[in-house]
């Protein structure tokens, strides 16, 4: 395996640019949390003109709802939900400057249409390993929604969390071509 | 008639719903490494190993293996000859839920409606499936089913003629179709028979049966086995990113049906596979 890249949020173009399917990525820097309900305000927001919790020019979301945290813990366990569920939603994030998402999963045409267009990432984290990545979650803090709970937007410091390039800003797709090479 | 408080439903309930979500069974720690020894991506052994990492952390902090704990689903086989006092049964297990969510910060994934979605906020009500049976023992069983692998399961009516090629063609197409989503490596529970909802329930059921233990039945044990080489060649590995483990186990279950029927239920499960019982 080739040698990770480090990266710290907010992530530019030529961040962007540079990584290709595959590509082994440790990230540090803030996160931005959001599932599915904290998606559709987000869009319902900017459909109607107004302001959103956080402005997404340069940020990576996280698609995650983590268990509470136990005492003396800033977050419980927090791996990767399915991604497909923010397809309908993510493309309006990107045209608005977002630059990576972070999930587990098959994107849509239109999600991968959308990075190559404006310059974005998807990353996959490895799922069912939330006990795992929460050690690389240095604070936590609810921002918006906290009547969602789980789903609340939160802002998140990490250092080194492990992903991995699953759709590059150049149209590749990782699960297409992990599945074509070990087919028989 | 033995008589038996509700009170000892809850208290099981509720340590198992914890428990369950920090301690993988010792056959699924040992499928994790045995595929991490033979898989032949090195990402997909990468991340066998992080699925071992994952447990070990989860059992030496308490945090749950997975941050979606699931819904709580409760299999209890109730002796005929068991008096149950104290309460209703129902609410004595909602009851173990919502303290064991509670008290082991897991967290809570429930709506109480389908399209209104208003999260319950203590993970109630659990799914229950009761079946009455002889003696006097009270077996309950606890499966935490996340989200992600369940939304990839489906159920097919097939006709008698599609026969066993039919079962097979679905059952490698629905996990195809699933690729990534569901977690790889995944169990795959199939129900084959019965009505649309008795299939459904058995492919639920077959993810109970311990992994590398095959059905009684040696056609039906063959069965899983073809299914089995068929899924791992697909190709689609852990995660999905590509490799030779894309399925740790398939389990069959069946169940006599309709002369005009064949019912075959896919239930796909996470490599996340939490489900513990006891016996009162
Ligand atoms: S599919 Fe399983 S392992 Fe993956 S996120 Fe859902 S519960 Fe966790």
């Amino acid at each position: 395996m080739s040698d990770a890249i480090r990266l710290t949020t907010p992530l530019t173009d030529a961040d962007v640019e540079k990584l290709k399917i595959g590509d082994r990525v440790i990230l540090s820097g803030v996160l931005y949390t959001a599932r599915d309900a904290a998606h559709a305000r987000l869009v319902d927001l900017i459909e109607k003109g107004e302001e959103l919790p956080f402005d997404p020019q340069g940020q990576v979301i996280y698609f995650v709802g983590p268990t509470p945290p136990p005492p003396g813990r800033v977050i419980g366990s927090a791996g990767p939900t399915t991604s497909y569920r923010m397809d309908s939603y993510s493309p309006i994030l990107i045209s608005k400057g977002l630059k990576g998402m972070i999930g587990k999963g098959k994107r849509s045409k239109e999600v991968v249409e959308s990075m190559k267009e404006h310059k974005a990432v998807y990353f996959g984290a490895t799922g069912g390993t939330g006990a795992l990545i929460s050690g690389c979650i240095k604070e936590a803090e609810v921002i918006a929604y906290e009547d969602l709970g789980p789903e609340a937007i939160r802002k998140l410091v990490v250092e080194d969390f492990p992903l991995i390039v699953v759709n590059d800003a150049h149209g590749g797709d990782l699960y297409e071509k992990g599945r074509a090479l070990y087919a028989k | 008639m033995r008589e038996v408080d509700v009170s000892l439903i809850t208290d099981a309930v509720k340590r198992m719903s914890m428990e369950a979500n920090t301690r993988l069974g010792d056959d699924v720690i040992a499928t994790y490494a045995a595929c991490a020894e033979r898989e032949e991506s090195e990402t997909g052994k990468s991340i066998l190993e992080q699925l071992q990492r994952n447990a070990a952390i989860s059992g030496e902090t308490g945090l749950p293996l997975c941050q979606d704990t699931g819904v709580a689903v409760v299999f209890i086989e109730l002796g005929q000859e068991v008096h149950l006092t104290g309460g209703e049964l129902k609410e004595a297990v909602n009851e173990g839920v919502r303290r064991g969510y509670r008290e082991g910060y897991l967290r809570k994934s429930i709506v109480a409606d389908p399209l209104r979605r208003k999260n319950t906020g203590d993970n109630t009500p659990a799914v229950l499936h009761v079946d009455v049976v002889p003696g006097d023992k009270v077996k309950i069983t606890i499966a935490t089913k996340g989200g992600g692998s369940e939304n990839m399961s489906g159920i097919k009516m097939l006709k008698p003629a599609d026969g066993v090629e039919g079962v097979k063609d679905y059952v490698v197409e629905r996990v195809r179709e699933a690729g990534p989503n569901p977690c790889p490596p995944t169990i795959v529970g199939v129900g084959i028979g019965g009505t649309f909802e008795v299939a459904a329930i058995l492919s639920k059921k077959a993810l109970l049966r311990p992994l590398g233990k095959r059905h009684a039945d040696p056609f039906y044990a063959a069965l899983e086995e073809e299914l089995l080489e068929k899924i791992n060649r697909l190709g689609i590995g852990p995660m999905g990113l590509g490799g030779s483990t894309t399925s740790f186990d398939v389990k069959v279950e069946v169940h006599p049906c309709h002369i005009a029927s064949l019912p075959v239920a896919v239930n796909i499960q996470c490599h996340s596979t939490r489900h513990l019982e006891t016996e009162i």
